[in-house]
This record gives structure tokens, C-alpha cells and sequence, in this order.
């Protein structure tokens, strides 16, 4: 109830399980829609407690960035939103992240239909042994598209979309894994658009990629924004910079700072978040 | 250590590794080998007549005009052999008394391995088993029956030391002086007229029946009945230990419960196999009635029961084996966890459990133990695909001990025996080949 009555920027108080805040009580300052909002969110392996009381708010149909030091907890949330900390017996959440409004462990929530929702791409690129285009038709026919032929317009959407159907149309019936490292990991974007998400989460896509196809990765990144809301978690502040429009900054768990790309990286306010982007420690 | 000292033992590393690899392979010559000779010998050998006239009366097969112009020409020299039986015969009748009685006995010793040579001799009642009717059907053995004919076997027990010593004794030499003498010599110098040797190839051996508890014929419902039980133990153990192992693997919550079971399995897999015999006599005949009595569905259930612990396992080792990437790659496009599990992880682990399935197929093939009580018997036909459920088989593992155990008659037949090893060990290893080969397919398929 206390979830409702305060303002969609500012931290609640109290963030109960089964909390709804409606579109308008999402609004930004700067007329922004947040997508997915955290409220005293906290994430724990055991007893250990990886993310500490995060509240924020992710933009919708921005591209929102998430850097800092290995072990600070930026993958565990990013994993959390679509659920796949599920995975990991020990792990458990106290507080609330909502997506569109809902949150997302609540007990009406179906992870399945989230996780259509929020598309992810991994660190490793991870396409299925199969033909690369049953990789993309993997997600439309689990919803149920059967239709040959549509499956096909899905999977040239996809593959044009994931800037990868030139590389590939000619061998469609190949197997994927006979792709490059950067091939398949914008065929695993390719794969993850084809469900039609309205969020991506890329945990440190381009780490496992040398310089050119973590260009072509940046790229296509710049594509998508705007269509989709797109959260990245990586370790290259360069990239951050370059492919962001709102960065947040994890520290031993804790959400250091949230801010514009520009401001967070020229005007930094707090003095960890500097020495961190200045290089002082990592 | 010094360097010098690593060195040596590097090598002496290496050179016990090779060692004991020669060792083996010195070890598989010297089993393999009889196998395969002996093996062949029941398809490719030197037929006699006898064994041509075996096939046309017994499996209609034969060219009918040539085998009775060569049982002609057999006869020719063979009538002389009666001929002079009927003469001694006569002979005998001329004697007196106790010469006679003494003639006699070493007459009956004459014409019994003449029967076993040549087949039932004129006069005599026809045989009531099949094995009498006919002559010595293959050379190697006519040869034998012929030092047989020509000398008697007597044993040395003149020193109560050691074990009595064999020697032999002309016969011919006993019957010194009369008119029978000369039968042996025209026996020895005529036995390739009488019973005209030439190359046969058997290939019946493997499609045929047997005739006369295996004295003639092939090994066909043994070959059947392993493939029934073999793969009837499949039918119920590989989708039992698929969906046992996804259990294991995905949806066991670790605690007592599942500790108990997964030890279970690793002691069920442990559990000699007249155990498991034991088991499915007394569970699925006498408890469950899967049938009146040994049949070839009991069988297999039991054999399913046995191969179900490695199946289980190399299932087990298959799913955890792939990628957890791909697992998450398909949650994370909103499939569920069953979704998941068909989709995904069964095809990427199917070359594992295929190959885990396979091997265990041969393990059935050649179990012995567990049908004894409850499917297999020594000797019958083949049986339809309706009377599994109904009725016991032949298999190759049991009639392979039969024939070197139990059988009457064993001695006589050894080529049928090794025939039946070399085919069991034939099925087990293409089996396994197939496994080999079918996982390499699989696996090229999923590389790409």
C-alpha cells in the first residue's frame, strides 16, 4: 500500500511482495516511463547478500548500462530480471522489482511468460546444435507458431534485425555452431528478438569477442535502441559510454549511482563512482 | 628428483603401458582366435555325402538327379563292404561256440562304428533318432570314426602311479584268419569313394533349424530368440532409464530420498546376474504371472530389470554433460522446463544414452544367468512374434552352455558350439559397432 502512495522516483519505505505501481505513478521527472523499477531490493546466495537494497528505475526503451568491479553483484541483478537466478537452488530475494509495474517474484507471476518478455543474451555465445534456422524459430514455435512460412518471415526479421541475414542467408540450414564467436552471438540476439521482447539484457555480450565483432555488437546496439529497453552489464566503461544513455554504478552490492551516461562519466557525485571511472581501482 | 631420474621413470612408465597393452592383446588373440576358426568351421567344411542326403530329406534342399547319381556311385563301393559283412556273417555261423561267442563281441564292436561311418547299414531297424540315420556328415569326423574302425581303444592301468595311458590296438589283427580282414584296408583305401568329400558352405547354419536337439541343421531360433529377448529387454528398460535419469538429473530435489535411490541404482547395478535369474522367476512368474511358465516377455522384463542400473547411469552422465548454456539459452526464451528438457537437452545428450543403450543391448544379448529360470530352454523352434508372451526360446548364451555342459552328445558337435559363440560374439560386437558409429553421426550432426 505504502508502494502505491509514493512517488515512482523516490525510494519506498517498505516494498511488499505482490506490489502494483500503476503507469502514471512510473512517470520520470523528464517524461520517461520506467519499465522496470526496484524497490529496496536485495538478493541473497545463502546468507551471503549479493545485491544490497537496490531501488532504482530502468527507463523504458532506453539503454541502460551497468559497470563496476568483478563480484559487485551487476550480473546477479541483471540475472534477476528475467529470473534466471532461479537456476541456483540457494538464491532468494527480499523486497520488489517490478516489471511494468509488477513484480516480478510475486507469486502470480509466471516466469515463463516474463522470460518472453525479457529476452537475454549471455556472456558466452550459446546457440543451439541445430541449424541456425531452427536456433531462431526455437522461441515462435515454442509459442506456437507451426506455419513454415511464417516461421520464415520471423526468422528473416530477426536475422535482419540482429544486422546478421546478409553473413547468413545463404546457409540457413547450416549448423550454427559452424558460425564465428561474433556470427553467433548476434545470431543469439537474432534468436532473442524472435520471440519479440519488449526488454534485452545483454550480461557482458562482447567479452568473449575480439575488437571487430564487439564493434559490430555496439553497433547493432545502437539499432535497437529505441525499439527495445535494453540493459547491459559490462565491464568496458569505454563501451558504457559509448552505447548508454543511463549508467548505474554497483559497488559490493550496493547501487552506487544512477545517472545519465554524460553526467554520470564527466560530473560524477560521488567520489567512489570517480575513482572507479578514473581507474583507481577496478 | 633429479632430471635424470624423471626420465627413467617416464619410460618405465611408458613401457609398462605398452607392456600390459601387448599383454591384452596377446590375451584377446588367444580367445579370438579358436572363435573364429572354429566358428567358420560350422558354416565352411568338408560335406560328405551323407550331409547332402541329411539336407534333401531333412530341409528339401539339394539337387535331387545329381544326389542320386552320387549316392549311386557311393553305393558301388559300399556294397562291397556289406558284401563282406554278410559274408563274416555267415562265417560266423560256421564256428564253434566259444570262438563264435568271442568273434561276435568284436563283430558288434565292427559294425557299430561302421554305422557311425557309413549310416544305418543294410538289415538294420530304421534309427528313431534322427542322428543315426545318416552316415558321418562331415570329413574331419569321418576320419576320426575311420581310426576308430580300424583300432580298437584300450587303456594302460599297469602302473597304479599315474593316470591310465591310451593305446591303440589293430582290430584287424583280431580278426586274423578270417574273411573280414580284408574290410579294413578296403575301408581305409576306399572311404573318399564312400563318401565323397567336397567343400560345403553351410550359410543354412544360420537360418535353419536345428534338427535332432542341434545334431543337424542351424542355429536360427537361438539367433531369434536373443533377438527377442535383447530387444523386448530394450523395449521396457530404455524408456524406464531415459525418464528415470531426466528424474535424477532435473527434478530430484537433493535429499534422503533421492540419496537412497541413486544408491539403490548403483547396487542394482552391482547385483550378480543369477540373481537378477532368481528375481524374475519368483517376481514375474510366480508373483506377477506374466506367464504359466518360462517365456520370452519374463525374460525380458528381468533382463530390462538388470540393464536398467547402466542405462540409468550412462543416461545420467549424458544430461549432465551438456552445456548449461543451452539450458539457459531456452528458459531464457520462455520455454518451460519440460519445454526445455525435450527440445534441448535429450537431443544434445542423445548420442550418450544411445550409446549407453546400445552397449546395454549387447549386455542383454549375452546374458545367460537371468533367463535361465525364466526363458530360455535347450532345445525348440522358433517362435512367432504372438507366442512371446506365451512361450520359451532357444537363445544363444543358454544353448552355448548347454551344448558345452549338458548336452549328450556334446563331444560330437563342438563345430555347432563354436558356431553359436562366434555368431553371439558377432551380434555383440556389431552391436557395439552400430553404437560407435551411430554416436559419431549424431555428434558430427550437433558439431555442425
Amino acid at each position: 500500500m505504502d508502494a502505491r502512495e509514493s512517488s515512482g522516483n523516490a525510494p519506498v519505505q517498505k516494498a511488499t511482495r505482490d506490489m502494483y505501481l500503476p503507469p502514471e505513478r512510473r512517470k520520470i521527472a523528464d517524461g520517461g516511463t520506467a519499465h522496470i523499477s526496484a524497490r529496496e531490493f536485495s538478493i541473497y546466495y545463502g546468507e551471503f547478500e549479493a545485491v544490497k537494497r537496490v531501488s532504482a528505475d530502468i527507463l523504458s526503451k532506453y539503454v541502460t548500462a551497468i559497470i563496476g568491479p568483478s563480484g559487485c553483484g551487476k550480473s546477479t541483478f541483471l540475472r534477476a530480471i528475467n529470473r534466471m537466478n532461479d537456476l541456483i537452488p540457494s538464491c532468494h530475494t527480499t523486497g520488489a522489482l517490478l516489471f511494468d509495474g509488477q513484480d516480478i517474484y510475486g507469486k502470480f507471476t509466471d516466469e515463463v511468460l516474463l522470460r518472453k518478455k525479457v529476452g537475454m543474451v549471455f556472456q558466452k555465445p550459446n546457440p543451439f546444435p541445430k541449424s541456425i534456422f531452427d536456433n531462431i524459430a526455437y522461441g515462435p514455435r515454442l509459442h506456437g507458431v507451426n506455419d513454415k512460412k511464417k516461421l520464415m518471415e520471423i526468422v528473416e526479421r530477426s536475422l535482419k534485425k540482429a544486422a546478421i541475414w546478409d553473413e547468413v542467408c545463404d546457409r540457413l540450414d547450416k549448423n550454427a555452431l559452424g558460425l564465428s564467436g561474433g556470427q553467433q552471438q548476434r545470431l543469439c540476439v537474432a534468436r532473442t528478438l524472435a520471440v519479440e521482447p519488449e526488454v534485452l539484457l545483454l550480461d557482458e555480450p562482447t567479452s568473449a569477442l575480439d575488437p571487430k565483432a564487439t564493434a559490430k555488437i555496439e553497433d547493432l546496439i545502437q539499432e535497437l535502441r529505441g525499439s527495445y529497453t535494453i540493459m547491459i552489464v559490462t565491464h568496458n566503461m569505454q563501451q558504457a559510454s559509448r552505447v548508454s544513455d543511463s549508467t548505474m554504478f554497483f559497488y559490493e552490492g550496493v547501487l552506487v549511482e544512477q545517472a545519465s551516461t554524460a553526467q554520470l562519466f564527466t560530473n560524477p557525485k560521488d567520489p567512489m563512482t570517480e575513482d572507479y571511472i578514473t581507474g583507481r581501482f577496478s | 628428483m633429479n632430471i635424470g631420474t624423471r626420465k627413467i621413470l617416464d619410460r618405465s612408465f611408458t613401457a609398462v603401458g605398452i607392456g600390459s597393452i601387448i599383454v591384452m592383446a596377446v590375451a584377446l588373440m588367444i580367445v579370438v582366435v579358436p572363435i573364429i576358426t572354429n566358428g567358420i568351421g560350422a558354416v565352411f567344411f568338408t560335406g560328405t555325402v551323407e550331409h547332402r542326403k541329411m539336407l534333401f530329406s531333412e530341409f528339401k534342399r539339394g539337387d535331387s538327379e545329381n544326389l542320386s547319381s552320387e549316392v549311386a556311385s557311393s553305393e558301388r563301393y559300399r556294397a562291397k563292404v556289406y558284401q563282406m559283412l554278410t559274408g563274416f556273417e555267415a562265417e560266423l555261423e560256421t564256428m564253434a561256440p566259444e570262438q563264435k561267442a568271442e568273434y561276435q563281441a568284436k563283430y558288434t564292436q565292427v559294425r557299430a562304428a561302421l554305422q557311425a561311418l557309413l549310416g544305418p547299414l543294410p538289415g538294420d531297424p530304421e534309427p528313431m533318432l534322427t542322428r543315426f540315420k545318416y552316415g558321418q556328415t562331415r570329413w574331419e569326423k569321418a576320419e576320426e570314426k575311420l581310426h576308430d574302425l580300424l583300432y580298437e581303444t584300450r587303456w594302460d592301468n599297469s602302473n597304479p602311479e599315474v593316470m591310465a595311458k591310451e593305446y591303440f590296438v589293430s582290430r584287424a589283427i583280431g580278426f586274423q584268419g578270417t574273411s573280414l580282414v580284408k574290410l579294413f584296408p578296403y575301408v581305409k583305401n576306399n572311404l573318399e569313394s564312400m563318401l565323397l568329400p567336397e567343400f560345403t558352405c553351410y550359410w543354412g547354419f544360420i537360418t535353419d533349424s536345428s534338427v535332432d536337439s542341434h545334431f543337424f541343421g542351424g542355429i536360427w531360433p537361438e539367433i531369434q530368440g536373443t533377438f527377442f529377448l535383447a530387444v523386448g529387454a530394450m523395449l521396457f528398460a530404455f524408456p524406464l532409464g531415459v525418464v528415470a535419469a531426466v528424474y535424477f538429473t532435473e527434478y530430484a530435489r537433493p535429499g534422503f530420498l533421492n540419496s537412497m535411490l541413486r544408491s539403490a541404482n548403483s547396487t542394482l547395478a552391482g547385483v550378480p546376474s543369477i540373481v537378477f535369474g532368481m528375481f524374475g522367476l519368483a517376481f514375474f512368474i510366480n508373483t506377477m504371472k506374466v506367464s504359466e511358465s518360462k517365456s520370452v516377455i519374463a525374460g525380458a522384463l528381468t533382463l530390462a530389470i538388470m540393464i536398467l542400473p547402466t542405462i540409468i547411469r550412462a543416461a545420467e552422465e549424458a544430461i549432465l554433460a551438456v552445456p548449461k548454456t543451452y539450458r539457459e539459452a531456452s528458459l531464457s526464451l520462455g520455454s518451460t522446463k519440460w519445454n526445455t528438457i525435450a527440445t534441448v537437452i535429450l537431443p544434445a545428450a542423445l548420442p550418450g544414452i544411445l550409446t549407453g543403450g546400445v552397449i546395454s543391448l549387447g549386455r542383454a544379448a549375452g546374458e545367460t544367468a537371468p533367463i535361465i529360470f525364466t526363458a530360455a530352454v535347450s532345445v525348440g523352434s522358433a517362435i512367432g512374434l504372438a507366442d512371446v508372451f506365451s512361450s520359451p526360446t532357444p537363445a544363444l548364451s543358454w544353448n552355448i552352455y548347454n551344448l558345452a555342459s549338458e548336452h549328450e552328445a556334446a563331444a560330437q558337435i563342438r563345430h555347432v558350439q563354436y558356431g553359436m559363440v562366434l555368431a553371439l560374439v558377432s551380434i555383440v560386437l556389431m552391436l557395439n559397432l552400430s553404437a560407435i558409429v551411430l554416436r559419431a553421426r549424431i555428434s558430427k550432426k550437433l558439431k555442425g
